[in-house]
């Protein structure tokens, strides 16, 4: 059998719901198999930790051809805002956590969360404009000292 | 399909370690598949987890998710990681002798 992966660092670079979910899952998912994580927001993806952004991410309605929808159809006004709120409700069903809980759940299961010093610096977003169970602020040489021996997935 | 044998008695286990039949689980082979995982000792609180995840077992035929566990078994999420460092849904359904919990959440 092959090595069991020991480590992730998962970095975020979307700041769309379907952009952040999938790596919260994995991140989630790899604690639960017992499998240390990090997770490194950057650019768009830090408005995943942003203090008044976490709890009003939405879903893509324009350039998403997997949503299916007439691009024109998405840009209208409160198209994205209602096909969020259709998802969330969905999430909700199958019991899915939402973003602000699933990302204290995976601060409380030990993995790190950690803001892009870069991307803070280009939007001048500062520690206290960050959620609570985000560890730090930290730079790319940073980071790679954390993921060191383990897995990188960029998202 | 593997064998393995807790308090002298021998089970019918999956490539992962799970029993087959929870029904062949006693309290006494616990300590033991916890020892093979690395606890040492089980706790009052590991057995409050134990406890839950066969009563969630018989009512609802799956192990819950760790989010269930931490809303409902009454032990916070960090606490269970603590409890259950390689993954407290996953072992706990271990050692309490029920299938391995397949949600991706």
């Amino acid at each position: 059998m092959a090595e069991p992966i020991q480590k992730v660092s998962i970095i975020v670079s979307k700041g769309s719901l379907e952009g952040i979910y999938p790596a919260l899952i994995m991140a989630n998912g790899a604690r639960a198999e017992g499998i240390a994580a990090n997770l490194f927001f950057t650019f768009f993806g830090l408005d995943a930790i942003h203090k008044r952004r976490y709890e009003h991410l939405k879903v893509a309605t324009v350039g998403n051809p997997g949503l299916h929808l007439a691009t024109l159809a998405g840009g209208l006004p409160g198209v994205s805002s209602v096909m969020t709120l259709y998802m969330e409700r969905k999430m909700e069903k199958l019991d899915n956590p939402p973003v602000p809980e699933f990302l204290q759940m995976i601060a409380d299961s030990g993995a790190g969360l950690y803001g892009c010093k870069a991307s803070c610096d280009l939007f001048e977003v500062s520690r206290d404009d960050l959620i609570e169970p985000v560890k730090d602020i930290i730079t790319v040489g940073e980071f790679y000292q954390l993921a060191a021996g383990g897995q990188i997935i960029f998202t | 399909m593997p064998n393995a044998t807790y308090v002298g008695r021998t089970v019918s286990v999956n490539d992962e370690g799970f029993l087959i039949n929870p029904d062949q689980w006693s309290r006494e082979m616990a300590p033991e598949i916890a020892r093979a995982e690395g606890i040492d000792e089980l706790t009052q609180q590991h057995w409050r987890v134990i406890d839950f995840m066969r009563h969630e077992y018989q009512e609802k035929g799956s192990g819950p998710t760790v989010r269930v566990l931490g809303k409902t078994s009454g032990v916070s999420i960090k606490e269970l990681y603590q409890l259950f460092p390689k993954g407290p849904a996953k072992l706990a359904a271990k050692i309490a002798g029920i299938p391995k919990p397949r949600g991706c959440i």
